[in-house]
């Protein structure tokens, strides 16, 4: 117990002795989150519009009012022909264009039947379809509205509901996927370099060459870095809670037993990582290759998995973020018990067995 | 019942890796309190024969035995009675000097007391009272080193495994290194210290040559001299080499 102590007191110097370390330790996670919530948004605020209006009448004011009191568009300009219109896109600034063919009222009076033509800058294609969406149902409203009563025999009107997060909001997705990089960030990486450094240095054979059993040199290793881990974990839930409003619906203690069991099975993954490699660079390669990229891409943090090739659906499966993202989004949105993710629980618990298993098996008592 | 005054004995002791022989059947006894050279080129196998002795590798074939101690079965035992300094020097280097003491004294289970007696007394020897609280990493080299045997003697190990411990100083801190072997090997410590410099080869006891994973000689250095004609350890060395 007392080498325990003096093994983990000598990692919190190696920790805040290395200013590199430090800022990957605290500045990161509230650079990130910070960064997902505010800078990095999915939502449509206020997006600048530009109206072309070839008619001019009392129908086309008053569609084109109905718009712009949406909150979701402001006018940024009035072109008065199609080249202006071109170059108020290619400017750039311009993200959506609405234009109105000549005589409208009148047309729509006449022939039953007008035109609206809505031209978005796919430049961006997942911003240009939510602007297109959101403009279209403002323009079925208005037309519901001009028409009164429609004279249908029936009529299905959907009622749709967002749930659990009925503003849409991204940073609910974000703060989940953003804990989840930190803590693969902090446990596997570090650890994987901080082992690699003491292979490096040399001082791993002099810490083999003693009385201490190897279980010990690794435990004593690797908690630090489970409590700096905790730690992170509890800043990012504090920033999503109190900045961004995110809510934990569900057991504060069960998320915490889950966010520990994820890091358990990032620590493992960091010591195998490090029982193969000598060398921190090797380490840090691999664990940004091997561990990042596949953790940012395939675990749905970014990318919904459901939309992705079969394949990739299958192979997103052995990534363990991806079972801990939908873990920590069923907790903090849903507000769920254990029993409703029991299934994710126990395959996190497995693989983090697994590799605990692979890593003691690997970690040589004997260094080659 | 084994010998208290052998500290290490080997018979046919052996490493392989894959088809590789690093080290080929070697045989040897060190006494107690003895400084045993062992010497070789760059890729004779010194290192990896160092390491079947102090746990760190597992023998392929043959016999060892440290302080007593088997190589395979009690290799807990021999850990606990042997200190051990690595090429590299080992020491933390964004840890001070006393930190260094205090986390090794730590690991071999010295009691904090005795940890500080020892700090004392070790940074009191070595002339670093004004640098106890330094970071490793600005101090010379010599320095560094010379702290890193005191350290590997630390818990009073019966014997300590030098590999190659002045690569890379100058000569005169390399003989005030030596100075220090001797106090230890005075104290009853048996050294045991690898090295390619045939100079050092002269302080030793006794030094055994190897050659491509064999031992080709052993005895004393002015035994060597004369079985070989040679005026100094270097000629013996290289007719070893030619003899080949």
């Amino acid at each position: 117990m007392k080498i325990f102590g003096i093994f983990i007191r000598k990692e919190f110097w190696h920790i805040f002795r290395d200013k590199r370390t430090l800022l990957i330790l605290f500045g990161m996670p509230v650079v990130q989150v910070i960064l997902f919530g505010f800078a990095i948004t999915n939502e449509i605020k206020e997006a600048k519009i530009a109206i072309l209006d070839k008619s001019h009448d009392h129908l086309t004011r008053q569609i084109s009012n109905k718009l712009l009191s949406s909150g979701y568009f402001i006018l940024y300009s009035q072109p008065e022909s199609d080249n202006q219109l071109e170059k108020a896109f290619q400017e750039g600034k311009t993200k959506l264009a609405v234009v109105f063919e000549p005589e409208f009222a009148q047309r729509l009076n006449k022939d039953r039947h007008a035109g609206i033509q809505l031209i978005a800058d796919a430049t961006d294609p997942n911003t240009a379809n939510m602007l297109i969406g959101y403009a279209s149902a403002i323009i079925r409203n208005w037309q519901m509205d001009f028409l009164g009563n429609p004279k249908l025999p029936y009529t299905i009107t959907p009622e749709v509901k967002m749930v659990y997060n009925p503003e849409m909001k991204s940073v609910f997705m974000f703060v989940p996927g953003v804990i989840t990089i930190i803590l693969m960030l902090v446990s596997a990486m570090m650890t994987s370099i901080a082992v690699t450094r003491e292979k490096e240095l040399g001082t791993m054979e002099v810490l083999l060459a003693s009385p201490i059993k190897p279980f010990f040199i690794i435990v004593g290793k690797v908690i630090p870095y489970l409590v700096l881990s905790l730690f992170n974990a509890s800043v990012i839930l504090m920033l999503g809670t109190f900045l961004f409003g995110m809510p934990i619906e569900g057991n504060l203690l069960l998320l915490m037993a889950e966010v520990t069991l994820f890091i358990i099975t990032s620590l493992a993954l960091g010591i195998f990582i490090s029982t193969r490699t000598s060398s921190q660079q090797t380490a840090m390669m691999i664990s940004l290759m091997a561990l990042m990229l596949p953790t940012i891409i395939l675990s749905g943090f970014i990318f919904p998995v459901e939309n992705m090739p079969l394949p990739l659906q299958v192979i997103s499966n052995i990534i363990p973020a991806k079972w801990f993202i939908i873990i920590v989004k069923s907790i903090m949105l849903k507000g769920v018990g254990l029993g409703e993710i029991l299934k994710e629980t126990l395959i996190l618990t497995g693989m983090a067995a697994f590799f605990i298993a692979l890593s003691v098996k690997n970690f040589k008592i004997r260094l080659e | 019942m084994p010998d208290p005054q052998i500290a290490i004995k080997t018979d046919g002791l052996t490493k392989e890796f894959g088809s590789f022989t690093a080290v080929n059947a070697i045989t040897f006894e060190v006494h107690r309190g003895e400084i045993f050279g062992f010497l070789g080129a760059n890729g004779a196998g010194k290192t990896t024969a160092m390491k079947m002795l102090n746990g760190l590798l597992k023998p392929t074939r043959g016999r060892a035995t440290v302080a007593g101690f088997d190589v395979y079965r009690e290799s807990e035992q021999i850990k606990k009675r042997i200190g051990y300094m690595s090429q590299k020097f080992s020491l933390y280097e964004d840890l001070t000097v006393r930190e260094n003491i205090r986390f090794y004294g730590g690991i071999y289970g010295l009691s904090r007391k005795a940890i500080r007696e020892k700090t004392a007394a070790l940074v009191e020897r070595l002339h670093m009272e004004e640098v106890k609280d330094t970071l490793v990493k600005s101090l010379p080299l010599g320095w560094k080193q010379k702290l890193s045997f005191s350290i590997a003697l630390l818990h009073d190990p019966a014997i300590v495994f030098l590999d190659e411990p002045t690569g890379g100083v100058d000569p005169v801190t390399r003989r005030q290194f030596w100075n220090l072997i001797y106090d230890a090997a005075e104290r009853g410590v048996t050294v045991f210290v690898t090295t390619h410099y045939m100079d050092e080869a002269e302080y030793c006891g006794r030094i055994s040559i190897m050659v491509d994973g064999r031992i080709e000689a052993l005895g004393t250095p002015g035994e060597l001299k004369a079985r070989f004609g040679a005026a100094n350890m270097d000629e013996v060395f290289l007719k070893l080499a030619r003899n080949k």
